[in-house]
């Protein structure tokens, strides 16, 4: 009993301390930021590689994603006889949650993972070390423009996500079972509202990018130098990434949406 | 800022411990400027460990160190940045930034460093490819390099900006012959071509020896010899024989420290291993 509760404790402390050198770091990369003024080049590489690059999987799903939305919500709204607020269903699910949701997971797993591994690996070939060595501030130089990139990113992809979906939703509702075009947009148009819908999407998106490529850039920084530290970092990346998104989601939601 | 003194770096009462493990217990060095100091040891004396207290990477537990007049760890951070333009340093696997190809990693402290014009920067990246015999090589990619090229590609790097002083990480450890050679003759001809202090950190005995003006030997946290190669040849202490000739017992026991040998076989079962970690 004692050693288990020995273990807890210990495995508190240690949460409690990452958790520490984890805000130590996000300062850090935020005092880092004016920085970048100058070096707008180094950014822009990077959302070449955190965004440019995850294009294509986001478009594929936010296809999929409003073509599975179209579908489902067609289904239910058919007995109600209101199968022409479908561009509204599919607008609102995309703009509010699964835009910014599903990018979220989909940028864990795809930059996320990619921003873990190399700056892990970077720790573990002393390219870090052999920076500082040369003067050169790692925080400045290699965390601070990943983590901008990432906040950057995020929302466009989320946007990119969304209005994918309405696309993928429309080609299913309207083209495949039958929805009258000019009801699908114009009830679109009615419902979602720019400060409402769209803003908070957008601000939902933007806390992300800052979680996700904040804990991302932690893990790499932190990770044990070896193939089997970055491996598990890379794990936790996804793993830790995918529930805070998911559990801020819950805390944002009721904050913007909820009477709590 | 130079400082005239004959000794570039002092190392005085060092001390330091990992957890509860020490390193370091009390040790003084000095390292003469111009020199090639070798520093020697078995592996796991903490000698990466030494430069990284030099370089101001690690903090010690007592003690100082003393770079050309300046104690690194009494200084702020800008000001050890500056210091640090003046100390190059090789790390084991040369460190390259894999993303960059020879040329820029090479260009690279230049263009953190300097606004110089990039044509500046062309002639000089090439004047110190071409002293480590690399010029040809400026459009490949670390991966595409073997370990001794990675090497001195570093070197080059490292002696980018002119430093004052270069420290050596095991430059020895897995090269072949000629690597080898050509990397013993580049440490001595570039110390004594550009006016630099060597620090080498190794255990090839024969390598450090042929090129090191000052040698000091470490091992269990302690200085156990110094001097130069021919006085460390002629030393009577049990421990720098065993080092430099190689034996496999003697004062470094061929041993781990463990429980007596029967009574471990007796005993059964060890504990249990910790299991992985679950996410």
């Amino acid at each position: 009993m004692s050693n288990w509760l020995q273990s807890l404790g210990m495995a508190c402390l240690g949460a409690f301390e990452r958790l520490g050198r984890a805000s130590i770091l996000f300062v850090q990369i935020l005092s880092g930021l004016p920085s970048l003024f100058g070096r707008v080049s180094l950014v822009v590489y990077q959302i070449y590689s955190v965004g440019v690059l995850s294009l294509v999987i986001i478009i594929v799903s936010g296809l999929f994603v409003g073509m599975v939305l179209g579908l489902q919500g067609y289904n239910t709204l058919v007995d109600f006889g209101a199968e022409e607020s479908l561009g509204v269903v599919v607008a609102l699910g995309l703009v509010r949650e699964l835009g910014p949701v599903v990018t979220a997971l989909l940028f864990a797993g795809r930059a996320g993972s990619a921003l873990t591994a190399e700056i892990g690996l970077m720790k573990a070939t002393e390219q870090l070390s052999a920076m500082e060595m040369m003067a050169i501030d790692p925080i400045r130089r290699v965390l601070a423009p990943r983590f901008l990139a990432g906040v950057i990113a995020m929302p466009l992809l989320a946007a990119i996500f969304s209005a994918v979906g309405v696309i993928g939703g429309y080609f299913v509702g309207v083209g495949m079972v039958g929805v009258d075009d000019g009801a699908f947009w114009s009830q679109m148009q009615d419902a979602v509202d720019m400060y409402d819908d769209i803003y908070n999407g957008v601000i939902k998106s933007m806390v992300f990018g800052v979680v996700v490529t904040w804990i991302a850039i932690f893990e790499g920084n932190d990770a044990i130098p070896t193939s089997e530290g970055v491996s598990r970092a890379t794990t936790r990346t996804v793993v830790y990434s995918s529930l805070a998104v998911l559990g801020l989601d819950f805390v944002l939601t009721a904050l913007m949406f909820g009477e709590i | 800022m130079q400082n005239n003194d004959d000794i570039i770096i002092k190392v005085r009462n060092l001390s330091f411990a990992r957890g509860n493990r020490v390193i370091f217990d009390d040790i003084d060095l000095d390292i003469k400027r111009g020199s090639v100091t070798g520093i020697m040891g078995p592996s796991g004396t903490g000698k990466t460990t030494l430069l990284r207290l030099i370089g101001g990477q690690l903090q010690p537990t007592a003690g100082t160190v003393e770079v050309d007049g300046e104690c690194v760890q009494q200084l702020n951070r800008s000001e050890l940045y500056r210091l640090r333009k003046r100390m190059g340093m090789l790390f084991q696997n040369g460190a390259l930034l894999t993303d960059m190809n020879v040329f820029d990693n090479v260009a690279f402290p230049l263009r953190e460093h300097t606004q110089l014009p990039e044509q500046i920067i062309r002639d000089l990246v090439l004047m110190k490819l071409e002293s480590v015999g690399l010029r040809g090589a400026r459009k490949l990619m670390p991966s595409e390099l073997s370990g001794g090229m990675a090497r001195r590609v570093a070197l080059a790097r490292a002696i980018a900006l002119d430093p004052m002083m270069i420290m050596y990480d095991e430059p020895f450890t897995g090269q072949d012959p000629i690597s080898m050679g050509v990397l013993v003759r580049l440490i001595r001809l570039l110390n004594d071509a550009l006016g630099l202090t060597s620090i080498i950190v190794s255990h090839d005995i024969q390598e450090t020896l042929s090129i090191a003006d000052d040698v000091y030997l470490l091992s269990g946290g302690k200085v156990v010899g110094h001097g130069t190669t021919e006085e460390l040849n002629n030393s009577k202490s049990e421990w720098a024989q065993q080092f430099l000739k190689g034996l496999p017992d003697g004062p470094v026991p061929f041993h781990y420290s463990a429980a007596d040998y029967a009574d471990d076989l007796l005993a059964g079962v060890d504990d249990k291993p910790a299991a992985g970690e679950a996410v």
